[in-house]
Order: C-alpha cells, then structure tokens, then sequence
C-alpha cells in the first residue's frame, strides 16, 4: 500500500506543481490586459475589459470534468497522448488560468493607486507602473492566492485522476473506494489533507516574509 | 511658469471647474486654497496631465499640457515634481530605493543614481534612514522621503497636493521649512494645494481661493489676509465675542507698523479707554503681522477714527449686530 501512495503522491505532485506554474504564468499574463483596460485602469477600455471580463468568466463557469473532456483533442495536440499524469497538466492549466487572472487582478487592483499615481507623476511608462510598481507592491497578495490556485488544482487532480491521470485521488476512488480498501482511501485523504496545510501554510509564511 | 486661460473642466457631465485664469510665476511659491472639494487636487493635476481638461488653455514651461503626446507629457513630467497627502510611497522598498525609483525610471546610470540620492537625503535629513523600510517610518519622516523623491530628476516645479495635511502641527511646521528651503535654494517654482490657513500664511507669497471649482480671490497673501477680503474672511473666520454696545474696529498691521506700539500709544495720546476683544499675531512669509479688534464706546468713536485716519492704520467697521444676533440668539 505505501509504494502505490508513493508513486501516487509523486504523480499529483507532479500534476501541481507544472500546472500550478504554467497558471500562474499565464493567469498573471491575462491579468495585465484586465488591469489596463478595467475600468480603474491606466487605459481604461471598457470594450477590451468586457470581452475580457466575459471570456474569463466563461471558462470558469465549465465544470472541469465537461472541459477536460471537451479539451482531449488540444491535449493530444499537445502533450502527444491523452490520457496520464503529463496529459492532465494540459486542462488543468487551462482550467486555471482565467482564475488566477482573476485572482491576480484582484490582488493588483489592491495597490493603492496613490502609489501607481506617484509613478505616472514622474513620468514612468505604463509598462514600468506595472512591472516595476504593481507587480512587486502586489507580491505577497499574489503568493498568497497562488497558493489558494494550488491547493484548487490539487482538488482538480484528483478529477483528473479519474479519467486517467494517476495521482492520490486516483488512487482513493480507484483502488480505495470501489474495491473496498478503506485504509488506501483514508491513507490518500490523509496524504492530501497533509498536502494542503503545507500549500497553505507556505502560502501565509511567505507573505508574512514578503510584506 | 505655468498660465491658466479660462480653464474648464468636466467630470462625467458635471462641471468641475469654471473659467479660471491666473499664472504662476518663476520661483513663487503659489497656493491654491479652498475646502475640500473644490477641485483643488483636481486642478493641480491638470498642470501634469494627470488630469485632462475640456476648456481653455494650461501652457507649462511654454507647453500646451493638452496637445502634448506620450513621449512629451513624460518629459514634462520629468521637469514637475509631486509630493501627496497620503505620501504615496512604495510600501515594499526602503528609503533608498524609493528615492532611486525615478532615476531609474530615467534609466540614469548607477553611480550618479546613487550619487544624487545620498545628496537628497543629506537635504531631507534622511540619511541615517537610508536602508529603512518605509512602514518604519514617522509621518513626517514619510513626507521628506517623498520629497526628496519628487526632487530626485531636478524639477523646475513642485506640485504640492496637501502635503501637510496628514501631519501633525509641529511636524507641519518642519516640513514648511524645509519646502521654503528648499524653494529659496534651487529657485524652485512650487504650487501648494492645502485647506490649511497656516500653510498658506506661512509659505504661500500669492494665493487662488477655489470654491466649487471657482476662483473667488486671486492676490498676495498679505494682503488677502491683512484687508480681510471678503471671500477669504467667510472661509477663516473666527468668531470674536464682540460687545453689543460701542463700536468694534478692526485694526490691521501691515509690516512696517507691527512693531510699534500703536494701540497703547493711542490710548495714552486721545487718553480714551477701549476693551480689546480680540486679536492676533501672526507670521506670514517671514514677516509678523496681525489684527486687534477693539471696542470703543460711541463717545469717543470720532477721535479714535480720526487717530487711525492720520496714523494710515488700516481699520474696519465691524458690523455688530451680525455677530451679536449670533453669539446672543
């Protein structure tokens, strides 16, 4: 039993970890548009900002299990196969990413805009107000809800999973659940409980560090 | 410096600010005055393109700030410093690196980066403060480091958004020298926007008095606070219990007589006896000047008038009953 909890562990790691990191890139990414064009923006652009507005809120209104299904061609096209722990990362990250933009442009639109106003005051571009200002002033805000983005995609782990992914919530519904191995199952809640005090946990620490 | 043509601006269909004129000469030290709301910070902002404007004209050094494009409102950005109410410092950087932040916008080199800010530390009394984190800071320790940030790309102009009035009264006092100081050294244009009466007295050499995106009073502060101008007197007035019998005057001391002693000369010269209701001393710029309301009873009102005729002391009639309906009612 320990050796399948091993191998599972190290398989939703995995799946956390790469998806967690391609989200972020891609959820901070989507977020600048969002903050230059919302409507406190630097250059406001109502039109940009609802299109924006509206996409993000599309993709996550799918429930993950329909998209990942829905995504199983793209994910071909990219990760070669369809099915396994490289493969999830695919609709994982895809699920992610319009909510860490919308996590991320949460945690920017809390830098005082006094601060961001100093900056155009002496001249800075709005490529620097966002790099150089909002970004580093938003920092812990933004390690803090990446965690929350991790211990998400840990749950939609365990969903992936289910079609093939591998992973501890493979692992608890597959050889726990259905063949009546109680102590696997509870042995894989545990892991994950664990697993998310950590997420958590390192999340909070590393604001307090950064503010 | 900067000349204001029959400005308007609008706001989401209101009005903000009607048909001002007026300019800012090189080296002054220009206050914009009014309550909160006036459209003071609104004004202050058009000067640096952070606020546009529908009417009328804003020239900067020479500049239109309306028809400027990117690149040009950056430059003139550059040459116009900015100092806040909130300070508006970067809460994640010390003190150095919030002063090096324009310069690095500038993208200076980094000896001179670190050249220039050593020497705007030194100016604000900053330096043993350096490595600071900005949260470690006292208010008006907050406002120095933004100050020397604002000076950090050696502006022509200081724009000055209510500087003070997050500050206590004594740290109040600090920072108005150090602007005076400042403005006397580099010849530094400032504009100070404040609703702080002490402000404007101590620093301002001319002031607008903005109501409701108005001009009301556009003079030398002297004399808009000596001759008690009738709009400015509505937004400072104390209230003076003044007696309901006699008459009060108010009498005004211009610079060259404040020293003197007039009023107990007067009583010794006309031997008249007069209850003094109330007064003041006050510092305007570096000089002292003052007021001092007098009651005189109505026999010898006519002398003591003439009195103050013949000795030009500038005097005012106060009407009573106003002020008594108010005190009594």
């Amino acid at each position: 039993m320990s050796g399948m909890l091993v191998s599972a562990l190290g398989e939703t790691m995995f799946m956390v970890l790469v998806s967690t990191f391609f989200s972020a890139l891609g959820g901070c990414t989507l977020a600048v548009p969002m903050i230059l064009a919302g409507p406190a923006g630097l250059r406001p652009n109502a039109k940009l900002y609802a299109v924006l507005d509206i996409s993000v809120n599309l993709l996550r209104s799918f429930p993950f299990m329909i998209l990942m299904i829905a995504l199983i061609p793209f994910t071909r096209l990219v990760a070669g196969v369809a099915y396994g722990s490289t493969a999830a990362v695919v609709p994982l990250t895809i699920a992610a990413i319009p909510f860490t933009a919308r996590l991320v442009e949460g945690s920017l639109l809390e830098v005082d805009p006094g601060v961001v106003e100093a900056a155009r005051a002496f001249g800075a571009s709005d490529a620097r107000i966002i790099f150089s200002v909002m970004f580093p002033e938003a920092l812990p805000s933004v390690v803090l809800n990446i965690a929350v983005l991790a211990v998400t995609l840990l749950g939609y782990s365990a969903m992936a999973g289910a079609v093939g992914g591998g992973g501890l919530g493979a692992l608890a519904y597959n050889e726990g659940y259905i063949r009546f191995k109680a102590d696997v199952m509870l042995g894989a809640v545990a892991v994950l409980i664990v697993i998310v005090q950590c997420i958590q946990s390192g999340g909070n620490y590393l604001y307090g560090k950064l503010r | 410096m900067i000349t204001v043509r029959n400005l308007e601006k609008q706001y989401s269909g209101r009005t903000v600010l009607h048909d001002l004129s007026f300019s800012v000469d090189a080296g002054e030290i220009f206050g914009i005055v009014g309550r909160s709301g006036a459209g003071k910070s609104t004004l202050l902002r058009c000067f640096n393109g952070l606020e546009s404007y529908q009417g009328g004209s804003v020239r900067v050094m020479g500049k239109e700030v309306s028809t400027l494009d990117g690149k040009e409102l950056k430059t003139l950005r550059r040459d116009i410093g900015m100092i806040f109410q909130n300070f508006n410092l970067m809460g994640r950087r010390n003190v150095f690196e919030n002063v090096a932040f324009p310069l690095q916008v500038w993208r200076r080199p980094k000896a001179e980066t670190e050249e220039r800010v050593a020497e705007l530390l030194e100016l604000t009394g900053l330096t043993d403060k350096r490595f600071e984190r900005i949260q470690n800071l006292s208010g008006g320790q907050k406002q120095r480091v933004g100050i020397a940030r604002a000076l950090a790309l050696n502006p022509k102009i200081l724009l000055c958004d209510e500087a003070t009035s997050a500050l206590d009264p004594e740290t109040t006092l600090t920072i108005l020298d150090l602007l005076q100081d400042i403005n006397a050294r580099f010849n530094l244009t400032m504009v100070v926007v404040t609703h702080q009466m002490e402000v404007v007295k101590r620093i301002c050499g001319r002031l607008l008095l903005l109501d409701k995106g108005r001009g009301l009073s556009l003079g030398r502060t002297e004399d808009l606070f000596l001759f008690s101008e009738k709009n400015l007197k509505n937004f400072t007035e104390e209230d003076y219990a003044l007696l309901p019998s006699g008459t009060n005057i108010r009498i005004m001391f211009p610079r060259d007589i404040a020293r003197q002693a007039v009023i107990t000369a007067m009583a010794r010269e006309l031997d008249v006896d007069f209850v003094i209701v109330g007064g003041r001393l006050e510092r305007y710029l570096d000089k002292v000047l003052g007021f001092l309301i007098i009651n005189v009873p109505d026999e010898s009102l006519e002398k003591v008038l003439r009195y103050l005729r013949e000795h030009n002391l500038h005097r005012e009639i106060l009407d009573d009953e106003r002020h008594v309906g108010e005190r009594t009612g």
